[in-house]
């Protein structure tokens, strides 16, 4: 069973690039990538070969953990869960389920995220080659970590993935979005006064004594504590991760088992009141289109996770900045991924597309209702975290010149992202299905256009940026006040030109874009 | 026979000039033409694959034919999408809604893409609900409808601008007998009020019933196109069918499938 799962992930693969050169093209750029930051991995592990133990003990651990944890939170929220062998494909083949997760684990190490973290486990436990008898206890430890990274993760995505598939917990995260964006400031303001932090060698030594004891480090100290000859502590780590691999393991099982016979089914929900949006909206196409993404905005959870990201970037920013101005450019930085954020707006309505094209409708119209929608959201969170970041560092004072540059790109990427996504549409989960999975297939086209459109954007923007660079490094108020009319202006120019180039290609290439949508699906 | 409600125009509702369509090697339809007759209900039959799909996807816009012309009224469809559109309903087959509207919220959206105004919106959404038997259901999510109540309200959708040339691929697929007899009847009357109608369907019994002409497509073809009872002779317009696409294969041999055997 093991051997058919892995032929049918590389069949699965293989067939996948016969369909498209691009996607050799994307393995191959892919390939190289990982081998690069594994060519790193590697040669790190192996400088640190010859250091001493307790030293070799902190990073193998902290190496380790960030693998497993990588593999269990990753997916969560980035990427996704490979989703080519998923296990409710299988419902109808008398299949027993041991050997199913065993042969879904294994097959789960094919691909590059697979093999770079097999390749680096290996070399995590050859760090202790120079002492024979710790290498037996550093590979088994190697081992049972990378069963516990795989396991971990499937385990835990499959538990996930139907609490977000339910309505509460849906609107329990737009809840804690909210929750997170108001408490931005007072949060910020505490983290000021604590100390700074300086990073050494032993910095990690703490973080890596708890993790130890966690199943994400045990596997990975083990080895450490073997050479050191605390061989008690051996069996503890051992057991540790032992139970914690027995533990992912059943879950996952009972996890699977319960999905194979009850498919996730969304709750029908209550009836609705009204009409919602379109009773409110002017009725017109244009309002029908806005009321339309605007539903969708608060029903589809494929929107909701675009958000949640948003309020994290001024939380990272200020624990990367350590407390100093830096935190200002999370408003621009929003900007630019909520007015991003609509060109995958085509591929998220999928083959339900059709609707558009075969109505009477302009593809300015369809271009401008889903931007007004959009920025009906998202102008308000922007100022939202322009001001509270702003306030937090005391620089109130540049208000004018950072809502300018903010507003500038939000309005900006909205042009860009209108003229974008009208010309490529990528694969993209479709409504109601695991919000964790990831689609196979996104082409290079579509991962090329995303990137020449981000560059088109920051450059558009450029003047309102440096604008209000330089009022806020000190410059003359009227500075500030000149990047907020510019950002203004300049955004207003680039979201018109975008809004009716993108309408123009639209009608051109709405049938095509339809036909793509529909071969994904 | 709608003839004596509409006056007899020449031009016909739909008519398709040497359409050519081609995904990669596969050529899906080779030169298609078919003139459908105003106040017509016509029929589309051919076995799976046979290119139906893809001709009612070119006649309503939602793909480019590689070569070939569609005339709706007389007007070319790909030379002035957005003003032949408005003329059109449309009922595609395998594409997805915008299920996360209710019902109701769904028709609304049809009707005011296609420019119609609140209260007319309001008033044609009511009445096909009230047709379609889906009152109860209209404020639900369309994600939660059956796959019978979500072809009927993409039906309510591709009626509720009032077209004058109906395009449905597959329209009886999943739905109950009951409601597929109210399909019938609203198909029936709007055909009586100088409506065409264009189906596609794999069930001859049902297009020998319902509709006036049919078109036997098979490999991207046209193999016979007319009035039913031209196109059947003396036959059933299954036996024509069979004869026509042929394909039957001798049902021997699958011992092994007689579980009594083991």
């Amino acid at each position: 069973m093991v051997a058919h799962l892995v032929r049918l992930k590389l069949a699965l693969l293989g067939n996948g690039l016969r369909r498209s050169a691009w996607q050799v093209v994307g393995l191959v750029l892919g390939l190289v990538y990982g081998l690069l930051v594994l060519g790193l991995v590697v040669a790190g592990l192996a400088a640190l070969s010859t250091q001493d133990t307790a030293l070799r003990q902190t990073v193998t651990v902290v190496v380790g953990s960030v693998l497993v944890l990588g593999w269990w939170f990753v997916p969560l929220v980035a990427f996704g869960v490979d989703a080519t062998l998923d296990p409710a494909r299988f419902v109808t083949f008398a299949i027993p389920r041991r050997s199913l997760l065993t042969g879904l684990a294994i097959a789960g190490l094919v691909g590059i995220p697979g093999a770079m973290s097999t390749v680096t486990s290996l070399a995590i436990g050859l760090t202790w080659w120079r002492d024979p008898l710790t290498v037996p206890v550093a590979l088994l430890g190697a081992a049972a970590g990378l069963a516990l990274a795989v396991v971990g993760g499937r385990a835990i995505s499959t538990v996930a993935a139907p609490l977000v598939a339910r309505r509460r917990v849906r609107e329990l995260l737009a809840v804690l979005v909210v929750l997170l964006l108001a408490s931005i400031g007072p949060a910020l303001g505490s983290l000021s006064g604590a100390a700074v932090v300086s990073v050494d060698e032993h910095t990690f030594d703490r973080p890596a004594q708890v993790l130890a004891w966690t199943p994400a480090g045990a596997p990975w100290a083990a080895a450490g504590d073997a050479a050191a000859g605390r061989w008690g502590l051996v069996v503890v780590r051992l057991v540790i991760a032992a139970a914690g691999l027995v533990l992912a393991w059943w879950v996952w099982g009972r996890a699977t088992a319960h999905v194979l016979v009850n498919p996730p089914h969304q709750e029908a929900a209550g009836p609705r009141k009204g009409l919602g949006w379109f009773g409110r909206l002017p009725a017109t196409p244009l309002g029908a289109v806005t009321a339309r993404c605007l539903t969708y905005w608060v029903r589809d959870p494929r929107y909701a996770l675009a958000l949640v990201m948003v309020p994290l970037t001024p939380v990272l920013l200020w624990v990367v900045g350590r407390g100093s101005a830096l935190v200002l450019i999370s408003g621009p930085i929003a900007a630019f991924f909520v007015g991003w954020g609509i060109s995958a707006d085509l591929s998220y309505d999928g083959t339900a597309f059709w609707t558009h094209v075969a109505a009477p409708l302009r593809g300015v119209t369809d271009r401008l209702g889903r931007v007004l929608a959009s920025a009906t959201i998202g102008v308000p969170v922007v100022a939202a975290i322009v001001v509270s970041t702003a306030a937090v560092v005391g620089a109130s004072d540049d208000l004018p010149a950072l809502l300018g540059a903010s507003l500038g790109v939000l309005l900006t990427a909205y042009g860009g992202a209108s003229v974008v996504s009208a010309l490529v549409v990528m694969p993209v989960q479709q409504p109601g299905e695991n919000p964790f999975a990831t689609r196979q297939g996104t082409s290079l086209a579509a991962f090329l256009s995303q990137t020449v459109g981000w560059m088109a954007v920051i450059v558009l923007a450029l003047p309102e940026i440096v604008l209000a660079w330089l009022a806020v490094r000190g410059g003359p108020a009227a500075l500030g006040v000149a990047a907020a009319l510019v950002g203004l202006v300049l955004g207003a120019i680039v979201l018109v030109v975008g809004v009716r180039t993108g309408g123009r290609v639209l009608d051109r290439r709405a049938p095509l874009l339809l036909h793509r949508l529909v071969s994904f699906s | 026979m709608p003839d004596d409600v509409t006056p007899a125009t020449p031009t016909p509702a739909l008519a398709l000039r040497g359409l050519w369509r081609r995904f990669g090697p596969k050529i899906a339809v080779a030169g298609i033409d078919l003139t459908v007759p105003a106040g017509s209900f016509y029929g589309l039959v051919g076995p799976n694959g046979a290119g139906k799909t893809t001709t009612i996807s070119m006649s309503t816009g939602l793909l480019q034919p590689d070569a070939g012309q569609v005339l709706v009224h007389g007007r070319d469809l790909w030379a002035d999408p957005v003003a032949v559109k408005r003329t059109l309903g449309v009922l595609p087959d395998g594409v997805k809604l915008f299920d996360r509207l209710t019902g109701e919220q769904l028709i609304t959206y049809a009707g005011l893409l296609h420019g119609l105004d609140r209260d007319t919106v309001a008033g044609r959404s009511r009445e096909l609900l009230t047709a379609f038997d889906l009152v109860d259901d209209a404020r639900t999510l369309v994600v939660d409808y059956s796959a019978g109540m979500t072809k009927k309200v993409a039906l309510a959708c591709a009626l509720v601008h009032a077209p004058n040339l109906l395009v449905l691929d597959e329209p009886f697929e999943a739905v109950d007998p009951v409601s597929a007899a109210n399909i019938r009847d609203i198909l029936a009357s709007y055909v009586r009020g100088g409506g065409t109608v264009v189906v596609s369907s794999h069930v001859m019994d049902l297009v020998q019933r319902m509709c006036d002409h049919v078109a036997v497509v098979a490999r991207g073809q046209v193999l016979a196109a007319g009035p039913v009872e031209q196109v059947r002779g003396d036959g059933s317009l299954e036996d024509r069918f069979v004869e026509l696409v042929g394909g039957r294969v001798a049902a021997e041999g699958f011992a092994w499938l007689r579980t009594s055997s083991d």
